[in-house]
């Protein structure tokens, strides 16, 4: 009952994120209004996090697993990149490392400021 | 009667579950963390659909069930991130920042890049995008007049590419605060980015998650604006 009961909760999150999704033209998908929702309604303590926390757990421990089905569209896609796949994949690869790098950076940079100006910039681990 | 068997719902979903648990079972025996389960699964996916001469949108279509699960999942991130709200709170300057850095250079890396080798422009606008979670990549790509099945595959390859080197390159690139790890895997590599990340730590998984959903926030807005500017 339990985790029907934490299920229940997420879902709710998540159809209260799509119905706002739908009011806002689709700008933001459901799933992630849904997210800042929950996180909301928790700081709130509307929800408590013991109640969504196995459903939660077993959703997030698994996610690779949830992206699996939706990747076999590279088979039917496949004809339209062939022609310049080399490119196609230069491009993909390495824009990811420039944002990776660049986001990475951006927060060492950030970290290393705040520490020169002297104040504590440790993070709760 | 066999092609019948193999076409249904129960067995299709059968081959992603088993496919995805032997990835885990190969990647825990072979103690090798950039053997992300989804490259070992998805090559078996390919071969028995190849094999079995089974439709890819059948396959697609029977496994909606699981697919369906990411929308809950990305909505249970939100007790990820309300277990780090303090460290999150923390850090909002650095989170913010990078993800306003990353959403920028995310569209002008690949526009340049194009241009620089010479793609059809179908392809830059297509991929402008592709850092950013798939439901905001196709909801980027497709008023600027991107292709969606080549953002949908791109986004899917830089997430798979994210996932499986991400932690051993920013390792390399001297990125050793969790933050900033956390930061580098969700800016780049959206959920997939995400998923590797939260087993990297819960400190990064948390924070992968925010800037997934950041990340496409400010992509949503930025992208059409660079793409205007850097109209030829």
């Amino acid at each position: 009952m339990k985790v029907i009961h934490g299920f229940c909760i997420i879902m709710a999150f998540y159809a209260l994120g799509e119905a706002l999704s739908i009011l806002i033209g689709h700008f933001v998908p459901g799933s992630v209004l849904g997210m800042v929702l929950l996180f909301a309604a928790l700081c709130l303590r509307w929800v408590s996090p013991e109640s969504i926390r196995e459903v939660a757990h077993f959703l997030t421990s698994n996610m690779i697993l949830l992206f699996i089905p939706t990747f076999m569209g590279i088979i039917d896609t496949w004809g339209l990149i062939s022609v310049s796949w080399l490119g196609w994949l230069a491009v993909v690869l390495l824009t990811t490392v420039a944002v990776m790098a660049a986001t990475g950076y951006s927060v060492e940079f950030v970290e290393l400021m705040r520490r020169m100006m002297g104040r504590k910039g440790d993070i709760d681990c | 009667m066999f092609s019948e068997i193999i076409n249904s719902v129960p067995f299709l979903l059968l081959l992603t579950l088993g496919a995805y648990i032997f990835g885990v079972w190969v990647r825990t025996r072979s103690h090798i963390a950039m053997l992300n389960p989804m490259l070992i699964a998805i090559p078996i996916i390919i071969a028995v659909l190849l094999v079995f001469d089974i439709e890819p949108s059948h396959y697609i279509e029977s496994n909606r069930l699981i697919t369906f699960m990411l929308g809950p999942c990305v909505v249970a991130l939100g007790l990820t991130l309300y277990d780090h709200r303090v460290m999150i709170v923390r850090n909002l300057a650095a989170i913010a920042t990078a993800v306003v850095v990353g959403s920028v250079v995310g569209v002008v890396s690949v526009v340049l890049m194009c241009r620089w080798l010479n793609l059809d422009a179908l392809f830059e606008v297509s991929m402008a995008a592709k850092s950013v979670t798939l439901p905001i990549a196709l909801d980027i790509s497709q008023p600027l007049g991107g292709n969606a099945a080549i953002t949908a595959v791109s986004v899917a390859v830089c997430g798979l590419f994210g996932g499986i080197v991400g932690p051993s390159l920013l390792r390399l690139l001297g990125i050793r605060n969790p933050v900033a790890v956390g930061a580098a895997m969700g800016s780049a590599s959206h959920g997939i980015g995400t998923a590797r990340a939260i087993e990297e730590g819960a400190v990064q998984g948390a924070v992968s998650g925010l800037c997934m959903g950041l990340m496409g926030v400010a992509t949503a807005v930025v992208a059409p604006l660079l793409m205007q500017w850097l109209a030829r």
